[in-house]
Formats: structure tokens, C-alpha cells, sequence
């Protein structure tokens, strides 16, 4: 029942976040409507138990592939002289201190796991099936093999494809 | 404990695709280690690649096993598609040797992308699980939408690339919801598996869905009506080798995984409750009755007004598909091989029509209108002859292929009582004589204007058109080795099982 509930709830909210994406003005607006939708998406899998693939569509996903969108879209969509992108509200201030901030608390995360003495051993012989990733993985390298192997094939082609697009804009 | 990755004989038998994976590296290489004088041999690569393969299809091809833990089947049938896939291929290559040189375009990439594309078509033919069919699927249709945007300062070939990209991307989508749905219903990826699920179960309206999902993503991959709206504006922008390649091969791909999926997936899927049709229980061949009917019809009508020979050509491959869908509706083995066999004939004759179309393409004649046609036969008099013996076959007459493949289809229908299919497919044969024998008419009896360049042969493009013309002309003189080859090949579908012999 409850289970139920927040798959259509999520579901109401893929699909509007997906009528978003295609009826937003503007092409920055629509892609962060994406990222909702992706984020959405990688809820369903947690409520699936498929915590492994949810973290893999925020990474990649929402993460990496989204995040090249929108620089796409904002390199491509430069219709304002660069002079206009300049906001004479922006706060330089506070941007510098939550950077530092961040680059702090990265730091501090190096140095903390660098000094901390590696009491517990990494167990030797991990289960074969355990936990999540490694159903994923068992899958990938059994069931799947060729449909893994062919998929770098994949890949490759659509990488050529995209430089032999690219250069020729030039 | 189950071993991970692949066994000694899983290699063996996954031996003709790396090959073919192999020779498309190769390509990538060549394309920048030979000096720009020395880029031709880069079709030779291709062609010894491809040769290598088929010489290995060969020597496997009383094999019958599955290999990669059921996933993917090492069959007559399988072999039978990928002979064909990589005779289209090699011809491909030899078609568009000079055809490059002319506009431009650089080999390597070109070769690759057609080596890639011709993995992909190896892997659904053999794959039979839904997933390793959907990735030969994917890698297949990347690879035909660059290819179709290939010719750089062309308008109508990134007008082609972009419209076949979007429209192919939405059909794979539906393919893709159909496929899950099927996952979700029966548990499993692998067909066997989904067979034996739904045998027991009942087919409710969620699995009509699902099937319904399929026919349309499947629809949209042979260019079948009403899915075939991309495929005139696709067919006449695309580079016409790559129109060639993609006509025979993506069509007999897709047909190869349409088998797959419903004969060894869902051979008993019919929906209850809803009665029949024509005498028949409702079931997943009334939807390819539809889709078959409507692209005979729609192909051929609307081919009689074509001036563009591409164009033509395209409408014409739709009605083809619908004529080939009468052998999967008939759906006894006879029409099983009935449709292997037409797809053969139809690969022969569709090459060599498209192969005397890129020969017309010269400097400064892009040469895909009928007009171009006009006085060939003078010109060149072989060609002219080559060019009416695939037209005739088009239109099945007698001595042609098409024509013995035409009686087999035909036959299958009748023979499993689908007499009005039968009577509807001879119709529109008879209509579609209309348009390939107007284009025998501009070959044949009109003048050429003065002033044209003229038709240069190529050793290559000589040896594409001479083994498409003699296919043509065997295959209706003595197609009995190849209906063997075709009913063996539709007799192993889904016979083939795990091996248990040496090679483990």
C-alpha cells in the first residue's frame, strides 16, 4: 500500500516534470526540470531497493550528463553581449565564502581519512552476492556479458559520430 | 559456482562478429596512420574483414547451440541473417568506393560506421534475450544515423541524419516500454523463459500492450506502414550506398529480431475474449495482417507518382516489407522460410537497383531522378539489361528472383488459408508494375540529353552490379538451393540449446 503511494506519486511527478521539460521557455529552465525528473526517477529505484542503480542515475545522470547540458545551452544560447551577463547584485563575497568553505571541508575530509590508522581490514574474499552493487555487477559479467561488451562497440560509434558532427561546424 | 565471462567455445562462436568488431578498429586506425593518397585500401580492410567473417559463418553453419548463458544462439537461422548481413555489407563497401571519392567523405570513419552497424545487424540475429537484442539494435540504428548524415555540406543529408535520429529514437522508446512491460509481466529478459512464463499464464490486456509496443517499434525498423513515414525523406537524403546498406540491411535485421521476439518469445500470445477475425483467433499475426496490408497498399500507391528514383525506390521497399510481413502472418514454417528466402531475393535486386543508382552519380549530376535514366541503355548496355532484370524482379516477373519469392509468399498465405492477403498482395503487384516498368521505359526508350557527362565503371562498382544481377537471375532460375537454405534455416528457430560437448 504504501509502496503503491510513492510509486504513483513519483510517477505523477516524472511525468510532470517530463511535460516541464518540453513546455519550458527557456532551455536552461527545461533542463533543470530534467534533472528533477531524473532525481525522481532515482527515487523510484530506491523504492525498488535498486540503491546501487538510484546512485548511479544521480551521478551520471543528474550529475554528469545534465550538468553538460546546461553548459551546452549556455555556451550555444549566448543571445546577450557578455557584458549584460555581468550582475550588478552578484554577491562576490559570499560566492568566495562558500567555496572556501567547501575547499575546506574537503581538505578536512583528505587529511582526516589520510591520518585516521587503518584499523579495520578490508575483508579478503567478498560474497559473491551480496548486496546491490554486486547483483549489478554478477549480472553485468554473467547474464549480460555480451550485451555489456557490445555496448562499448555502441559507444564508440556514437563518439566517432559525434566528433565527425563536431568538426564540421569548423 | 557459475563461471563469469566466456568459455573457450563462447569465443569461438562469438569468433565471426569479433572478427568483424576487429576489421571496424582497424578502419578507425587507418584513418589516421595511412597518408591521405593511400585511404582507398581502407575499403580493403573492410572487404577482407567481412570475407574472413562469412568464410567462419560458413564453416560454423551446421552449428546449433546457445552460447553466453542463454543469451544469445548460435543457429541456422542466425547464420542465414548474417551471411546476408555481411554480403550486403561487402557490397555496401564496393558500392561506395567511388561514390566517396567523389564526395568527399573520408573512408575510415565511413567503413567503420558500416562494419559497426553490420555487428550490430550479427547480434540481433542471434541475440535471444531482450536486452542483447535491443543493444544490437541500438548499435545497429547509431550507426545508420550518422551514416545517414555523412555528406558533409549536404542539406538533405543532415535534413535525413536529424529526422531519422528523432523518429528512431521515439520508435526505440516504444520498443524499449513494450520490451519492460514484457520484463515485468513474465519476470525475465531471456525469450525462452518469457515463452514458457506466459505459456501458463494467461494473456491479459497489459501483454496485448507490450505486443502492441513491439509490432510498432518493430514496424518502424522494416519501414512497414503506418510506421513508415521517415523512410522516403530518410532513403533520398542519405548517401545512396548507405540508402542501399540501410533498405536490405536494417530491414532483414529487424526482421530477424521480429522472429526472434515472436516466435521464440510469444508463440502463443492471442487475446482472449475479443473473438476473431477472418477466422482466426485474435493474436499478434492480425496485427502484421494490418500492418502488411496497409504498406502493400500505401507503398505502392504512393510510389506511381515519384519522379526521384530514391524516393521510389523507398515506397517501393515499404510495399516490399508488406509482402514480406505475408510470410510471419501466414506463420507456419513455410512462411517463416517464405519471408528468409524473399529477403534474400529482395537484398539482391534492391542493391543492384541502388547499385545503377550511385553509378549515375558523376561530377556535377547528383543523378537520382528518373530523367537521369533517360538513355542508359545506350550508353551502357549491360547496365541497361542489369538494370531491367531488378526492375522485373521488383515487380516479380518471371525469370526473376522476385518472382519465385513472390510464389513462395504467396503460397504460404494461401496455403494457411489467408486467401484475401493472398488476393490483396497479387493486386498491388500488379499495380507496382506501373513505376519499375516506367523506369525500364526511361532506361530503354527515352533519349538522353545532350550534354550529360558520362557513366564511368569502376572495377568495384562492376563486380557489385555482376553479383547482384546473377543473384537475381540464379535465385529465379534455380532458387532450390536457397528455399533448402531458407527452411532449414526457419526449422532451427528456437531448436538451438546450450552445448554440453568439448568446447565447455
Amino acid at each position: 500500500m504504501l509502496e503503491a503511494i510513492a510509486f504513483y506519486g513519483l510517477a505523477a511527478l516524472i511525468l510532470g516534470f517530463g511535460v516541464m521539460v518540453i513546455t519550458a521557455r527557456s532551455a536552461v529552465h527545461s533542463v533543470v526540470f530534467l534533472v528533477l525528473n531524473f532525481l525522481a526517477v532515482a527515487v523510484v529505484y530506491v523504492v525498488l531497493g535498486a540503491e546501487f542503480l538510484a546512485v548511479i542515475q544521480v551521478l551520471v545522470y543528474a550529475g554528469g550528463i545534465v550538468v553538460l547540458y546546461l553548459f551546452v545551452v549556455m555556451l550555444v544560447n549566448q543571445k546577450r553581449t557578455p557584458e549584460a551577463h555581468h550582475d550588478p547584485h552578484r554577491k562576490t563575497g559570499l560566492g568566495i565564502m562558500l567555496a572556501s568553505a567547501v575547499l575546506a571541508e574537503v581538505t578536512a575530509i583528505v587529511v582526516y581519512t589520510a591520518s585516521a590508522p587503518s584499523a579495520s581490514p578490508i575483508p579478503v574474499s567478498s560474497p559473491v552476492v551480496g548486496g546491490n552493487t554486486e547483483q549489478v555487477g554478477w549480472l553485468l559479467y554473467t547474464d549480460y556479458l555480451i550485451a555489456f561488451e557490445v555496448a562499448s562497440m555502441l559507444l564508440l560509434a556514437a563518439m566517432v559520430g559525434a566528433i565527425l558532427f563536431a568538426r564540421r561546424m569548423d | 559456482m557459475t563461471a563469469i565471462g566466456f568459455s573457450r567455445g563462447d569465443l569461438y562462436y562469438l569468433l565471426p562478429e569479433l572478427i568483424v568488431c576487429t576489421g571496424a578498429l582497424l578502419l578507425l586506425l587507418a584513418d589516421v596512420a595511412l597518408s591521405q593518397q593511400r585511404q582507398a585500401r581502407a575499403a580493403w580492410v573492410a572487404i577482407l574483414s567481412l570475407g574472413a567473417a562469412a568464410t567462419l559463418l560458413a564453416v560454423m553453419s551446421a552449428s546449433e547451440t546457445t552460447i553466453a548463458r542463454g543469451t544469445f544462439a548460435v543457429d541456422g537461422f542466425a547464420i542465414f541473417f548474417k551471411l546476408l548481413f555481411v554480403m550486403s555489407a561487402a557490397v555496401t563497401v564496393l558500392l561506395s568506393h567511388r561514390y566517396l571519392t567523389i564526395e568527399g567523405g573520408r573512408p575510415g570513419e565511413y567503413y567503420f560506421l558500416v562494419l559497426c552497424a553490420t555487428a550490430g545487424m550479427m547480434i540481433m540475429a542471434s541475440g535471444i534475450d531482450l536486452i542483447v537484442l535491443f543493444i544490437g539494435l541500438e548499435t545497429m540504428a547509431v550507426c545508420f544515423y550518422i551514416l545517414a548524415g555523412f555528406l558533409k555540406p549536404n542539406r538533405r543529408s543532415n535534413e535525413a541524419a536529424v529526422k531519422y535520429f528523432l523518429l528512431g529514437a521515439f520508435s526505440l522508446a516504444l520498443l524499449l516500454y513494450g520490451m519492460s512491460l514484457l520484463y515485468g509481466l513474465t519476470g525475465s529478459t531471456a525469450l525462452r523463459a518469457i515463452a514458457t512464463a506466459l505459456a501458463s499464464g494467461s494473456s491479459g490486456r497489459l501483454l496485448a500492450v507490450a505486443v502492441m509496443l513491439l509490432v510498432a517499434g518493430l514496424g518502424f525498423k522494416i519501414a512497414a506502414a503506418p510506421f513508415h513515414m521517415w523512410a522516403p525523406d530518410v532513403y533520398e537524403g542519405a548517401p545512396t550506398p548507405i540508402t542501399a546498406f540501410l533498405s536490405v540491411g536494417s530491414k532483414a535485421a529487424a526482421f530477424a529480431m521480429l522472429l526472434r521476439i515472436f516466435f521464440e518469445g510469444l508463440p502463443a500470445f492471442h487475446l482472449d475474449g475479443l473473438g476473431s477475425v477472418f477466422g482466426q483467433p485474435l493474436g499478434w499475426a492480425s496485427f502484421f495482417y494490418v500492418l502488411s496490408v496497409l504498406s502493400m497498399t500505401i507503398g505502392n500507391l504512393a510510389a506511381l507518382t515519384q519522379t526521384n528514383v530514391k524516393r521510389m525506390l523507398a515506397y517501393s521497399s515499404i510495399a516490399q516489407a508488406g509482402y514480406m510481413l505475408i510470410g510471419i502472418v501466414a506463420g507456419t514454417p513455410r512462411g517463416v522460410s517464405a519471408a528468409l528466402l524473399y529477403l534474400v531475393v529482395y537484398a539482391f535486386m534492391q542493391l543492384g537497383a541502388f547499385g545503377v543508382i550511385v553509378l549515375m552519380r558523376r561530377e556535377g549530376v547528383a543523378g537520382d531522378e528518373l530523367r537521369d535514366l533517360a538513355g542508359l541503355s545506350s550508353r551502357q548496355p549491360a547496365i541497361g539489361i542489369a538494370m531491367l532484370l531488378f526492375m522485373l524482379s521488383l515487380g516479380g516477373i518471371p525469370p526473376t528472383a522476385g518472382f519465385m519469392g513472390k510464389v513462395w509468399l504467396f503460397a504460404s498465405a494461401i496455403e494457411a488459408g489467408y486467401f484475401g492477403l493472398a488476393v490483396i498482395a497479387v493486386l498491388n503487384s500488379a499495380l507496382s508494375l506501373y513505376y519499375y516498368v516506367r523506369v525500364v521505359v526511361y532506361v530503354w526508350v527515352r533519349r538522353e540529353e545532350p550534354g550529360t557527362p558520362p557513366i564511368v565503371l569502376s572495377r568495384a562498382m562492376i563486380v557489385a552490379l555482376a553479383f547482384a544481377a546473377a543473384g537475381t537471375l540464379a535465385l529465379g532460375v534455380y532458387p532450390r538451393i536457397l528455399f533448402e537454405l531458407a527452411q532449414a534455416s526457419a526449422a532451427s528457430l528456437g531448436r538451438a540449446e546450450p552445448m554440453l560437448g568439448w568446447l565447455r
